[in-house]
């Protein structure tokens, strides 16, 4: 049967394969090849780390990637172990809570950071009361970190329930047994146990947060991030070379980064802005 | 289980993290029906500011409906028979295969979005037309689809279902719509409402696709949230809502394909929509 069925297959691959090579692979190469045909030629390439502006860009991102990783780890984790070891009323309320912003475009992310944080928003309010004086901070860095960390909890924290429900409670039993501490329990048991989902979790984190745009447009702050950077050099530069270069760039970094996330966590993981 | 300090300190947390998420989600949905936002709830409940998004930005939503409905159909055609094929070869034309169908997963959207700019922007007809839009949606949300129906394929014993009927003379084309297409329909149905989901919200390549008159919703939230009064773009927030909601609810029920068919289903099948397919931000 294997053999004869060959030509069937071949047919009902093709049209996704078709589709597949058209629209994407193929203007893809030709994305990476134009980003060559501007004035420095296949240097655009490398302006990233040669030219000061995108160079800040890059470092300006990639930190606040990090950033946003390192802290949403935290308190996903706090939060996920949680939810995962103890049962109580609401519990699953609360997971739908933390997990329905998943389905928000980064639009709407923009637009919760500023019911927050801006001119209207409840912080304001809060500090008005309080001191006299609105804070507002939506449309700076802080606001830009408080968006990323927003849509990056949900998608951590179901990686780290899902890994903290197959751990194994006899090692923590024994350790507590041997007299460690509930601290201790947690270093040297519970996060060593972690490792592989906080790495790729992180991962995909920071891959997501390295490409999100529609949170920075959204609240157009002044530091460019990357995303921005590119839609600038593209619509209001009409940079196209360079707008094309960052872009491949970019999109490098992401798969890496996604790669790493997927030999962590095995077959299906990858999510980029 | 003993309720010690620590309990309530994580509880407390785990609230804390929730109503970050959740308190401005609440307040954009009052300031979408209320009168004047920044006096508060006393100077009014009103509909003003949905039927006026309703008037303003009306097209947007149809667009969206019919581009999701669209892309749904492209990626179930096209997506269902990969992942068919994909099941059912090891291969490394199969695995390459595979690698180029989950590539723009990788790639942020702005990148995927400038690459089908620079390549058929010169075609005024198609550039302008909604039909440059779904493609971009087709491309990003296929790899959704493709392996939500592969999962399903990978548990269910649909090889011994398809010797059986084989045996009893039944060739490829009927044993394909009669026998793969019905035992992968929870996947189908999961996968199609992923895709939908994130069709409807998809910003990113949609933003750079757009022309003034093939505006989609995310679009015209973004233009409604610079642009309008607070009250405005949040009673577009609300609309938006209102149409995933459902898509979230059913995901959560159809989530988890389950069929007297399939075998207990991998981990990253369980939640509704998996951690790593949520929109991109």
């Amino acid at each position: 049967m294997e053999k004869r069925e060959l030509p069937y297959l071949v047919v009902l691959a093709l049209p996704v394969v078709i589709v597949a090579l058209a629209f994407f692979l193929l203007p893809m190469a030709r994305l990476a090849y134009i980003a060559g045909t501007g004035d420095d030629g296949f240097a655009a390439y490398t302006s990233v780390l040669t030219k000061p502006r995108y160079l800040e860009s890059m470092i300006a991102t990639t930190l606040l990637a990090g950033i946003t990783t390192v802290v949403t780890l935290a308190i996903a984790t706090i939060a996920g172990l949680f939810l995962e070891r103890n049962r109580f009323l609401g519990r699953d309320f609360l997971i739908s809570l933390l997990t329905f912003p998943l389905a928000f475009p980064g639009v709407v992310v923009g637009f919760m950071v500023i019911m927050l944080a801006g001119r209207q928003g409840l912080i304001g309010q809060i500090t008005k009361a309080i001191t006299g004086d609105k804070l507002i901070f939506a449309y700076s860095i802080a606001g830009l970190f408080l968006g990323y960390v927003y849509f990056s909890i949900p998608r951590v924290i179901l990686t780290i329930m899902a890994a903290a429900e197959k751990l194994d409670s006899s090692l923590e039993e024994a350790a507590r047994s041997l007299g460690a501490s509930p601290w201790q329990v947690v270093r040297d048991v519970i996060l060593p146990a972690l490792k592989p989902a906080l790495i790729a979790s992180g991962a995909i984190a920071f891959a997501t947060a390295m490409g999100a745009f529609g949170t920075a447009f959204t609240l157009a702050t002044d530091i460019d991030v990357l995303p921005m950077t590119i839609y600038t050099e593209f619509t209001l530069r009409a940079n196209i070379a360079t707008a094309a270069a960052l872009s491949i760039v970019l999109g490098i970094i992401t798969w890496i980064v996604l790669s790493i996330a997927r030999s962590f966590a095995g077959s299906s993981v990858a999510a980029a802005g | 289980m003993n309720r010690n300090y620590r309990f309530y300190l994580q509880l407390t947390f785990t609230i804390v993290v929730c109503a970050f998420l959740i308190v401005p989600v609440v307040m954009s949905m009052m300031a979408g029906v209320t009168e004047n936002f920044i006096k508060g709830i006393s100077s009014g409940i009103t509909l003003r500011w949905i039927f006026e998004v309703w008037d303003l930005y009306r097209d947007t939503i149809f667009l969206s409906l019919l581009i999701a409905i669209a892309c749904l159909i492209c990626t179930i055609v096209l997506g269902v028979p990969a992942a068919y094929v994909l099941a059912k070869r090891q291969g490394r034309v199969a695995r390459m295969i595979e690698e180029l169908l989950t590539l723009p997963l990788a790639i942020p959207g702005l990148a995927i979005a400038l690459a089908l700019i620079i390549s058929f922007g010169g075609f005024r007809e198609f550039r302008s037309s909604w039909v440059f839009i779904l493609v971009g949606h087709v491309i990003y949300t296929l790899p959704f689809m493709m392996r939500s129906v592969l999962a399903v394929l990978s548990t269910a014993d649909f090889r011994t279902l398809e010797e059986g009927a084989a045996s009893l003379g039944a060739g490829f084309w009927r044993r394909f719509f009669d026998i793969v297409i019905p035992n992968c329909r929870t996947g189908i149905i999961a996968g199609s409402l992923m895709v939908v989901t994130l069709s409807m919200g998809e910003f990113n390549i949609t933003w750079m696709l757009h022309t003034p008159v093939t505006k989609t919703l995310p679009v015209g939230l973004a233009d409604s949230y610079a642009s309008m009064r607070l009250e405005i773009g949040s009673a577009y927030t609300i609309i938006f809502l209102i149409m995933i909601m459902p898509l979230l609810i059913a995901l959560q029920h159809y989530g988890k394909p389950r069929s007297p068919n399939t075998r207990p289903v991998e981990d990253d099948v369980e939640s509704p929509l998996p951690s790593t397919s949520g929109q991109r931000p």
